[in-house]
């Protein structure tokens, strides 16, 4: 098959394996005509990659940099097989187009640790044409078979040895010519110049002093400062509002009523955050105003008493728990929790009369266009989405009601506006890692092993949460008026709260350790908490749960919590490998310093496997200290060691944060804690030392981002129940938890 | 008016004298190096030297520098050169890097006190720098690094504070 630019891509975008979301929506677009501008004369084999005659070669890359590594590990799948060398590559952030649709996610969009994954084959097949189109090129040139020529490090190479020509010099013939698929071949792993090295980040440089462009330094002539004023209770809206003193105040060019609230714009962020303490706004009387933390907390509490929706149903539970040797029971529960990425919220946003430009820190550039389309009443290619570097994602800049609310008020303004969120209203008006209990009971053999497993979960659902805030929005084709995405967003959110989408429930339907009797059981709850996508998401509670138990049933079982898991997971050869690499790591067995305990816990998420060992010890005010973290992960192939390295500490000290401190509460309505002060994030002097050993595969390459974060939190409770005797089955696991 | 010199450069505001100088900074000065992270003193992204010391300047109202020397990042070197910036580059420390400006500001000022600290001084001196990203491992190996390349290199490299507050390597 011949593959012309347009082909390829196709071709590119259709290879990225299987489904995250099992929403499908039939009648996808096709890849529109490129336009002139996009294209000029340059050699564009692929979306991702610009060749341009003057030996300019630009990778445009479609997933968003928030200090994950895509902006030097996706380059490096390029250059590997287009053989360049990296440092003299430029590397962008693609701009909003359905050529960049993540095939997983149905749209242009950085998430469920699947950048490497869906990236790994398309990028170096993008890589590879390249290479064969520009050798097609020399080759034709030279009069010769393009078998007798070859590539080094951007320069096609004449049989001679003597003449070349740099790939700028072949780019206008190679961008007439086509390749045969199947003369295309991706290096062997022999091969492999970059992948799997610890190539330093391309983002080094500007990251160590202060040039690298965040959305919050976005600058622009003319450019305008907003603060939103937001409802104090989730769900209240303005029911009148008097600004007349804000705007007569320094630098004050406007008070506009937008969807989220009242924005304030002034010539600067302090005069307008100033200005806002002059705003007089009624707040309609949402019925959730009144709502506080221990109403929800109750009635999660009688919901956990329901009988849930079946997930799960093997064997007989009923039957094997009533014979049961030993037999368990216990609940846990999770709190609300929140990103706190350290670049608060923020978009700029131009409106113009037929054209929008937004430059956003964003995890998700089709729901930013798609919604500043519909608010402008735009066609998708009237609004360009400049991606910024992102301070931190997380999974809250996949939202985009910054976006909404920079796009509504420049467009009521006519001018240029950023708007900048404070701390507080980032604390506040975040998208919550909602809370969750968990029941759970088993019954074990005279041999100590669980034979009847029972999981009860009582949580909510984050994506159809997500579907009413837009997301879909960006996964319609462009000529859907925005009307019916909403509507689309709407209905498939119903659809969603009404079904057991898996996201919710991840890692507690299908655990892998082997029990013949298991039931798993769902009941949902609805507050009108608004909820989000967080480093993880459902495995960041499911974890836990399970983690902790099965730790209770070997204490029960009176054996070794290692060699119980191990044991449970005989037939899991990339479980095993990971729990028995992170024991080793540890030192498990060996003799702890006096006043510490080991914990361990290993969950998979994200097609990736990870076993962490912590050890811990209690302070004299009663808080507990981790001391070490010993970690093993198998991510299938890795493409750049130090950056997997780098996620794991990151994920462990994410979710230590939640374990040990993390907690969003609710208070009439609204939520409580509002900055660092209440909700504390780990320092320098609470972090433990981290060992990362990464286990050797050639398997597909899985997610690196998130899968490091679940299995913190288990294997510190368990830690600490190993030293002190006492099982916490609740976080955070402050001293309050630990000393009752 | 309020008067101070921007890393060696004499500056000259019309500002309210209570704006924060993270802001006179970051939108009269378009100095965006130093970063707003929480406008409370609470997190260390917006840290800077004034008159050779780290401070917080969401928290420091223009009116109260008048006269004194602000060093931020961009005035630490144009060129990395800096031992702090490369032992940051070499350690791969920058995740999102959103925090890194404030982290590097609060290092330097702790090496000019403190040129060769321990792991009790550093936890002293950077427990006030939140990271999201959790690169505080790396913060630790990349200080140390620093303090060893800059003994090394003996007076050369001594890390200092200049007449007019300017960090040279
Ligand atoms: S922004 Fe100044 S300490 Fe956080
Ligand atoms: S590198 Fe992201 S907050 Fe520190």
């Amino acid at each position: 098959m011949s593959l012309n630019r347009r082909d390829f891509l196709k071709v590119g975008a259709a290879s990225g394996g299987g489904l995250l979301l099992s929403v499908a929506l039939s009648g996808c677009e096709s890849a529109p005509e490129d336009d002139k501008s996009w294209a000029g004369d340059d050699f564009i084999p692929a979306a991702w990659i610009r060749i341009s005659s003057d030996n300019a070669i630009t990778f445009y890359i479609d997933r968003s940099e928030m200090g994950q590594g895509v902006s030097t590990s996706l380059p490096m799948l390029l250059a590997e097989e287009l053989d360049v060398v990296l440092e003299t590559v430029n590397v962008e952030f693609a701009p909003a187009h359905p050529r960049f649709d993540s095939p997983r996610l149905f749209m242009m969009m950085t998430g469920g640790s699947t950048s490497i994954a869906e990236s790994f084959l398309p990028m170096r097949r993008a890589g590879a044409t390249a290479r064969l189109l520009l050798i097609n090129a020399a080759a034709q040139r030279w009069g010769l078979d393009s078998s007798a020529c070859t590539t080094n490090k951007g320069r096609v190479m004449h049989p001679d040895g003597q003449q070349s020509f740099h790939y700028g010099e072949l780019a206008s013939l190679a961008s007439t010519l086509s390749v045969d698929e199947n003369k295309v071949k991706l290096k062997l792993p022999s091969e492999y110049h970059y992948i799997g090295k610890p190539i330093p980040r391309l983002d080094n440089e500007i990251k160590v002093n202060g040039r690298a462009g965040f959305g919050i330094d976005q600058d622009l002539p003319g450019l305008l400062v907003g603060v939103v004023i937001r409802s104090p209770w989730f769900g209240g809206f303005v029911s009148s509002y008097d600004a007349e003193n804000a705007k007569v105040m320094g630098g004050v060019q406007g008070v506009v009523p937008i969807s989220s609230g009242i924005a304030v714009v002034a010539d600067s962020y302090w005069q307008a955050r100033e200005a806002t303490k002059s705003v007089i706004i009624e707040w309609d009387k949402a019925s959730f105003s009144g709502a506080n933390e221990g109403d929800l907390r109750a009635e999660m509490q009688a919901l956990a008493g329901e009988k849930g929706s079946k997930l799960l149903d093997i064997g007989d539970f009923e039957g094997s728990f009533s014979s049961a040797d030993k037999t368990l029971a216990a609940s846990y529960r999770v709190p609300y929790l929140a990103h706190a990425t350290m670049e608060p919220m923020n978009c700029t946003a131009r409106v113009q009369k037929d054209h929008c430009d937004i430059w956003v820190p964003t995890q998700a550039q089709s729901s930013a266009q798609a919604l500043a389309a519909g608010i402008c009443g735009f066609k998708l290619e009237q609004v360009a989405v400049h991606t910024t570097f992102l301070g931190g994602g997380f999974g809250r800049r996949a939202k985009q009601d910054f976006v909404v609310e920079a796009v509504e008020t420049s467009k009521a303004l006519g001018k240029p506006v950023k708007i900048i969120w404070s701390r507080e209203d980032d604390m506040q008006h975040d998208y919550y890692r909602p809370p969750a209990v968990s029941v759970l009971k088993a019954g074990l053999d005279s041999n100590g092993f669980p034979q009847a497993w029972f999981h009860k979960m009582v949580n909510t659902s984050v994506v159809a949460d997500s579907l009413e805030g837009g997301l879909l929005a960006g996964m319609f084709p462009g000529w859907v008026p925005y009307s019916l995405k909403d509507l689309g967003g709407d209905l498939g959110a119903k659809l969603v709260r009404n079904t057991n989408e898996p996201i919710s429930t991840e890692g507690g339907v299908d655990i892998p350790y082997s029990i013949p009797h298991q039931r798993v059981e769902r009941v949902k709850f609805n507050f009108p908490v608004p909820l989000g996508f967080w480093r993880s998401v459902g495995h960041s509670h499911t974890a836990f749960m399970i983690e902790s138990f099965i730790d209770e049933l070997a204490h029960l079982a009176e054996q070794d919590p290692f060699q119980y898991r191990l044991r449970l997971l005989k037939n899991k050869p990339r479980h095993s490998a990971v729990l028995e690499r992170a024991a080793a790591l540890a030192g498990w067995g060996a003799q702890v310093p006096a006043g510490r305990a080991r914990g361990v816990a290993q969950h998979s998420s994200f097609g990736s496997y990870v076993a962490q060992v912590a050890e811990v010890s209690v302070d004299k005010s009663g808080g507990l200290r981790v001391h070490k973290v010993a970690c093993a992960i198998d991510c299938g192939q890795v493409v750049n060691p130090d950056i997997v390295v780098a996620q794991m500490e990151s994920a462990i000290i994410f979710g230590l944060t939640a374990a040990l401190k993390g907690e969003i509460t609710i208070e009439n309505g609204g939520v409580k804690q509002s900055n660092f002060h209440d909700y504390p994030l780990l320092r320098i002097d609470e972090v433990p030392e981290i060992e990362v050993s990464i286990i050797d595969s050639t398997e597909m390459p899985s997610g690196a981002g998130e899968p490091g974060t679940p299995p913190i939190a288990p294997a510190v409770a368990n830690a600490f129940f190993a030293l002190s005797g006492k099982r916490v089955r609740e976080l955070p696991l402050s001293s309050e938890v630990l000393g009752s | 008016m309020v008067t101070f010199t921007l890393n060696g450069e004499q500056v000259a505001l019309q500002i309210d004298p209570e704006t924060p100088l993270l802001w006179a900074l970051r939108e009269q000065l378009k100095s965006t190096g130093t970063k707003f992270g929480c406008g409370k003193g609470l997190c260390g992204a917006c840290t800077v030297h004034i008159n050779g010391s780290a401070m917080r300047s969401c928290i420091t109202p223009v009116s109260s520098i008048n006269g004194m020397a602000v060093t931020t990042i961009e005035g630490l070197s144009e060129s990395n050169s800096n031992p702090l910036q490369q032992a940051w580059i070499a350690e791969n420390v920058p995740q999102c890097g959103y925090c890194q400006s404030g982290q590097i500001m609060s290092a330097a000022a702790l090496l000019m006190k403190n040129p060769n600290p321990d792991d009790e001084e550093i936890n002293r001196a950077m427990s006030g720098n939140l990271c999201r990203c959790g690169t505080y491992p790396r913060i630790r190996r990349a200080i140390h690094r620093a303090a060893k390349n800059a003994a090394s290199l003996e007076s050369a490299q001594n890390v200092r504070a200049d007449s007019h507050g300017k960090m040279t390597p």
